[in-house]
């Protein structure tokens, strides 16, 4: 894989030559199906050379610090987590609802004295966890916030900005913010931050990916989402199949072995090796078989696809470089058309 | 003895906890995405094949899973399972939880006709009811409670196993109803409570400078509809707090036990291992770990020499071959990494009972295939 990689990153170009100006990339995907560290790839793939990149975690698990070996991130910080072969920075960043409000309260309304009181009373924990959609507004602001430093010219200011979402069965409510809290505020500056970072969701800038496995549920999920999603008129970008196996042999093999009738002959084995390896290898076309047919599923939601190669040795940071490669060369193939 | 280091754990003897009559209540819990639902459905099978009478209670099974369940149609009652064999005198019902519903009965059940009906129109209560990321874990909680409640009185069921919600993290299933229960009971709500009491009640600062910020950043018009929840709803308040309690002492109880799921991955297993030591911490009790897809192989060949025989084979007349080796020198990686990363899990909690359920080629979606989940999950190996 290394010498693959290496010659891989010989001939690549620019990235912001090759990619449309895309600053927010939302990443969701059913449980289970490796969102985080697609996330995290895929922040790797964009923070090509003198570029900052940062990734937003927003449930409070730590995954993306976890992928670096380094502990939980602070709150609030925006440390930098990585610096990717090509020459970019990733920066992390854990987004806490009542951080957010307890910011925005400070910022907007220079509140803080307010707020501090506000928080003794337990109002904080109140309207962070049950104010009718605020939870999902704070979260999605403070990304808002970051994403729109470009565009003020900050010094803090990254050139994209990915966001490790909650899972499929919850991310078009997560991101539909207008519908959200149109029984919180009718009028007010809750009402207009929810607009603007509506218009924000909704512009080109924007797009939501979606990472599934070839199997059921997840490709199920896909779909669901890829249709609530249009509802909200939020662009679905690329649908990554995450942890895609090789295999060169055809339909009706793997079938045969699939089925129990496939004889192998390997030189030194003897005919009990050969069986075992027969009925290993059976498994494997099984699943093979039901994996392409759900693939076929994949190109039949009219997005583009992307595969990322299951790595047998786990995850780590390596590996998180090598996966970012893949999605590099698969999502700039797919603009280039 | 072999040559691995790490001291191997405790089996999870899941047949020993089947037949052990004291165990009313199974919970099972995990990360999302590891098969809770199929490890809860599939125990709950083969508890009632042994002869116990059994309800499971789950929360979003998949969807040809629920149909052959029988639990389809949502309507938050069990329905007897089709298809289970009977011969040691067991039964299986099922049934998947209707979050709204369930509270829209709590509701019901603890208000006048009213106060109840403005309360479920309330914006409010529509919001926690529905979206509360904690309500799920709530509700979960809730019903179980009922479940058990009809159990003892009704003799229908000896054994309740309960799936929980696919939540972020696996602790929110005990943490969500201490915390429901705190908002809705807590220091704030008094505040805004005494508020809506009358004007004159309340004059401290504290409030003012509350309803001063909410209708500042809010609008006027919320904080009545928060007043109105408030005032509706304070007649259920206490219970709140004292079910959380009730169903938490249920949970910490001999007859509950706790099964955590996991998949032989970095993610699921830190989660596990969260769940696992704040069981511990409490002192609820652990029946163990079930670990979901654990690949393995019988074939004592390493991925070196899969790999070196490959290299040796002609593409042209052993393409199979030459597929099959690659195929066996991965799977052999696979298992190196997550025997990796389950003695590292396992290192520091040898007394926690582990189970290992193989990897299997196709999806869990009848009766038959939960069957076999079944035995995986008991097979002592």
């Amino acid at each position: 894989m290394s010498r693959a990689r290496t010659a891989a990153r010989a001939d690549r170009r620019p990235l912001s030559t090759s990619l449309p100006q895309q600053t927010l990339h939302v990443v969701s995907g059913k449980g289970g199906t490796g969102k985080t560290t697609i996330s995290v790839a895929l922040a790797c793939a964009l923070a090509t050379a003198g570029r900052r990149v940062l990734v937003c975690e927003v449930e409070g698990r730590h995954g993306i610090t976890d992928l670096f070996g380094r502990p939980p991130l602070d709150r609030a910080e925006e440390p930098r987590l990585s610096r990717t072969p090509s020459g970019g920075a990733v920066h992390g960043l854990a987004i806490d609802a009542e951080d957010a409000l307890l910011e925005y309260l400070e910022s907007f309304y220079h509140l803080g004295f307010a707020a501090k009181a506000l928080d003794r009373f337990g109002a904080m924990d109140f309207a962070t966890s049950i104010a009718p959609g605020l939870r999902d507004v704070l979260l999605t602001g403070k990304v808002y916030e970051a994403v729109r430093r470009q565009a003020k010219g900050r010094d803090d200011a990254y050139d994209a900005v990915i966001l490790d979402a909650p899972p499929t069965g919850r991310i078009a409510q997560f991101l539909n913010i207008h519908e959200a809290v149109s029984g919180l505020a009718k009028v007010g500056p809750i009402r207009s931050q929810a607009d603007s970072i509506n218009a924000m969701l909704r512009a080109p800038t924007t797009v939501v990916h979606l990472v599934t496995l070839l199997e059921d549920m997840p490709v199920t999920e896909t779909e669901e989402a890829i249709d609530q999603l249009r509802a909200t008129q939020i662009t679905v970008g690329t649908v990554i199949a995450n942890m895609v196996r090789s295999m060169p042999l055809s339909d009706g093999v793997l079938q045969t072995f699939a089925d129990g009738n496939g004889k192998l002959a390997v030189p030194g084995f003897d005919e009990a090796d050969n069986k075992i390896l027969a009925a290993e290898f059976g498994i494997e076309a099984t699943r093979t078989v039901d994996h392409r047919r759900r693939r076929a599923v994949l190109d039949g939601f009219g997005k583009p696809v992307a595969e990322v190669a299951f790595d047998p040795g786990g995850i780590d940071e390596n590996a998180v470089f090598a996966i970012a490669d893949q999605l590099q060369d698969q999502m700039q193939l797919e603009r280039r058309r | 003895m072999t040559t691995t280091a790490s001291a191997q754990p405790e089996v999870l003897d899941v047949d020993a906890l089947i037949a052990d009559l004291r165990v009313r209540i199974a919970v099972i819990c995990g990360a999302g995405g590891v098969g809770k639902t199929t490890s809860a459905a599939a125990l709950a099978l083969r508890a009632a094949e042994a002869g116990r009478k059994v309800v499971v209670l789950t929360i979003d099974p998949a969807r040809r899973l629920a149909q052959s369940l029988g639990v389809a149609d949502l309507d938050n009652t069990p329905r007897p399972v089709q298809g289970i064999d009977p011969t040691n005198g067991g039964s299986l019902d099922a049934m998947m939880l209707d979050m709204k519903r369930t509270f829209d009965e709590v509701v019901l059940a603890h208000s006048t006709a009213d106060s109840a009906a403005s309360i479920l129109e309330n914006p409010f209560y529509v919001a926690l009811s529905s979206q509360f990321a904690g309500t799920q874990e709530y509700m979960a909680m809730e019903k179980l409670g009922q479940l058990h409640t009809e159990a003892v009185e009704s003799g229908a069921w000896d054994l309740i196993v309960v799936d929980t919600p696919p939540a972020r993290s696996a602790l929110d299933f005990l943490d969500a109803p201490e915390h429901l229960s705190s908002l809705l009971d807590g220091r704030f709500l008094k505040v805004l409570l005494a508020g809506a009491r009358g004007p004159f009640r309340l004059v401290s600062v504290g409030f003012n400078l509350v309803a001063g910020a909410l209708n500042k950043i809010l609008g006027g018009g919320l904080l009545t509809d928060l007043q109105t929840f408030i005032a509706a709803f304070e007649a259920i308040f206490g219970g709140f707090r004292e079910r959380a309690t009730q169903t938490f002492q249920l949970l910490a109880s001999p007859q509950t036990t706790f099964l955590v799921v996991a998949t032989p991955q970095r993610d699921a297993l830190r989660e596990a291992a969260y769940f696992v030591d704040r069981l511990s911490d409490e002192g609820m009790p652990l029946a163990g770990v079930v670990v979901n897809r654990v690949n393995r192989t019988s074939l004592d060949v390493s991925a070196e020499r899969a790999l070196a025989l490959a290299e040796d084979l002609d593409p042209t007349t052993s393409a199979i071959e030459i597929a099959a080796l690659r195929q066996h020198a991965d799977l052999v990686r696979v298992i190196e990494n997550e025997q990796l990363l389950l003695d590292r899990f396992s290192a520091h909690r040898t007394t926690v009972p582990r189970t290992s359920v193989t990897a299997l080629p196709s999806d869990v979606t009848d009766i038959g295939s939960l069957r076999r989940v079944g035995a995986l999950l008991a097979d002592r190996d």
